[in-house]
């Protein structure tokens, strides 16, 4: 390799011209500009999203308490056009809910196995079997829901529909086990060798080591894992949007049917037109998913960063 | 504890130490249910796909275009459709995923403004999908005009798969020793040289790699491109390789999909298991791929 390097640095050096010492500056100035359009892109999204959503404040039907606390979603009525989403934040918050129940335990378990009790051929097997877990498309995922999924839930429980929050709940929490079993495998990974060989020279069996040692160090780790978990579950979108039927309200039992926000967008947007109240109300609900999930992320990144920190 | 190696009471075991074997062998047991208890209805669900997909799956499904309002026929206009997507927006956001990854990686000091960088990343990845939609609808739509168009919605998929580019990048920029552009910068290279004589070199395996997962990820996402330029049936001749123009509409797997599962009414029963099946395969397909080229790569690893 430093082969190359050197041929290449032989003939371009001593007869570097004006031109390629300016072609370097201005790939530099690619470069920086590259690095900063993350933020941009942040902050566009944010000022889009935002300008769209401006209108509304100056709507007379719009109240913002009413907006985020009103359970009522009634954004076509002729007579009295309610806007209020607490009944969709409550849909998002129980099916995410409900799928980090099940996804939380399982997807610790399975970090816990893949790390700590199989070889190191098992091991790279099923890493690989959950990164292309990941990889399942969502709509394949909203598709297995409203099929596979629904047909077993009517079988099992006698609801009348299996599109309800029970079968949204299981799709998301089968879409993030992956994610969250990579992130606290890793973190598990993170855990230094010498704590486990101190564990085991005093005695200890794996499990020991893992309720003893493992999980209280590698706590941040996992909380980061399940926090990235949650992210994800809030802000999906078209697996939501097919399993868990369409009913905007309050879910009084698992096989009732709920929306949550993000398929409220998704089903309601190609119907609003362009500019009306309805319209500017949908990106308002999207500035506080953008918030939900902002948050989310940033609290699981200061947890990381603290792990990184110690 | 046990006495430690006294010959005598080396091999018999206490109550203690027998409980605690126990508990470590009842515990491995409940891990690996959990493991497998993920993984076997997950094949079977699979299966099952495969199975009610099989009576459409054929060669003709893929390059037969819809018939009877989408409820027979074949998926080819959708298909093409999501080729345009992903390679556009592939096209757009490698490059700038890729250079700022080099930012981040080899020009950045660690001060607070590129903390910010960092975080700007973290949270662009966890924005959701429908988040894009609306931004690319409220941007690349209305604001610069681009209409309901490939470009549009190409441009809204690159930004959303642009911060894992930038993830990957920095990941296999990383892997590169230090000595090698130590070495580098000694004999009198600038950074730059630095950059595309060695550290790309050594790292473009790895690039390519994370530019190749997000193939499956592009394709699959349904959401941004719903409002932004994917539309539910489009015209096209049959096995046409080149049917849409950058400024039109075009159909897209992932959005056919959601539509002959929930909007076409009397579609023939295997369709859209079918359809299901071609965008998993094709997923899968690639992402194993990538992760094979990986594979390959830390075997072959140099130093």
């Amino acid at each position: 390799m430093n082969d190359t390097a050197d041929s290449t640095l032989k003939n371009t050096l001593p007869q570097r011209q004006f031109l390629s010492i300016a072609m370097e500056n201005l790939l530099e100035l690619i470069i920086r500009l590259s690095g900063i359009s993350a933020i941009i892109f942040v902050l566009a999204i944010f000022f889009f999203v935002f300008r769209e959503a401006l209108p509304i404040f100056f709507s007379d039907h719009f109240d913002l308490a009413k907006f985020l606390f009103n359970t009522q979603w009634y954004p076509t009525s002729e007579v009295n056009v309610r806007y209020g989403t607490f009944a969709l934040t409550f849909g998002s918050i129980s099916v995410t809910f409900l799928a980090m129940i099940i996804a939380v335990p399982f997807g610790l378990g399975s970090a816990i196995f893949i790390s700590e009790f199989c070889g190191p051929k098992m091991k790279e097997s099923l890493k690989i079997i959950i990164e292309l877990l990941a990889a399942i498309p969502s709509v394949v995922w909203g598709f297995i829901g409203l099929t596979v999924m629904s047909r077993i839930i009517v079988s099992l429980t006698g609801a009348p529909v299996g599109v309800n929050l029970l079968n949204g709940g299981l799709i998301l929490a089968l879409m993030s086990v992956p994610i969250i079993v990579s992130i606290s495998e890793d973190a598990l990974k993170a855990v230094p060798d010498s704590y486990r060989e101190a564990a085991l020279a005093l005695g200890a069996t794996k499990w020991q080591i893992i309720y003893r040692v493992l999980l209280p160090s590698a706590k941040n780790g996992l909380l980061a894992a399940v926090l990235l978990g949650i992210g994800r579950a809030v802000g999906e979108t078209m697996a939501v949007l097919m399993a868990t039927g369409h009913a905007v309200q309050i879910p009084h039992g698992p096989l009732d049917s709920v929306r949550t926000l993000t398929a409220n967008i998704a089903a309601e947007l190609g119907e609003a037109s362009a500019g009306s109240d309805h319209y500017h109300v949908l990106f308002l609900t999207g500035i506080l998913l953008f918030i939900i999930t902002f948050a989310v992320n940033l609290t699981a990144d200061l947890v990381i960063r603290g792990i990184r920190r110690k | 504890m046990t006495d430690p190696i006294d010959p005598v009471t080396r091999f018999t075991k206490t109550d203690f130490v027998v409980r605690k074997e126990r508990i470590q062998s009842v515990s491995k047991i409940l891990f690996s249910l959990m493991v497998i208890s993920m993984i076997i209805p997950l094949l079977a669900i699979i299966a099952y796909l495969f199975y009610h997909a099989l009576p459409s799956l054929s060669w003709e499904f893929l390059v037969e275009v819809p018939k009877k309002g989408m409820s027979e026929g074949g998926i080819w206009p959708a298909f093409v459709g999501t080729l345009y997507l992903v390679l556009i927006s592939l096209a757009i956001a490698a490059p700038i995923g890729v250079f700022a990854a080099i930012y981040l990686n080899e020009y950045a000091r660690d001060n607070w403004f590129n903390r910010i960088i960092n975080l700007a990343v973290i949270n662009l990845a966890g924005v959701p999908s429908i988040v894009h939609a609306l931004f690319g609808l409220g941007a690349f739509v209305y604001a610069a005009q681009f209409g309901y168009s490939i470009i549009s919605a190409s441009l809204t998929l690159a930004i959303m798969t642009l911060p894992v580019i930038i993830a990957s990048t920095r990941e296999a920029l990383a892997s590169v020793p230090m000595t090698f552009r130590e070495a580098c910068w000694n004999v009198g290279a600038t950074r730059w040289q630095t950059i595309r004589a060695i550290v790309l070199p050594n790292s473009i395996s790895g690039i390519l790699t994370g530019i190749i997962l997000q193939v499956s990820r592009a394709a699959g996402e349904t959401a941004p491109i719903m409002f932004t330029g994917a539309v539910f049936y489009k015209a096209v001749s049959r096995g046409d390789l080149f049917p849409y123009q950058l400024n039109e509409q075009c159909m897209a797997l992932s959005m056919h999909l959601y539509t002959v599962a929930t909007q076409v009414p009397n579609v023939k029963e295997s369709l859209p298991y079918a359809t299901a099946v071609v965008l998993l395969c094709s997923v899968l397909f690639v992402n194993a791929g990538a992760i094979a080229l990986r594979v390959w790569l830390r075997n072959h690893k140099k130093w």
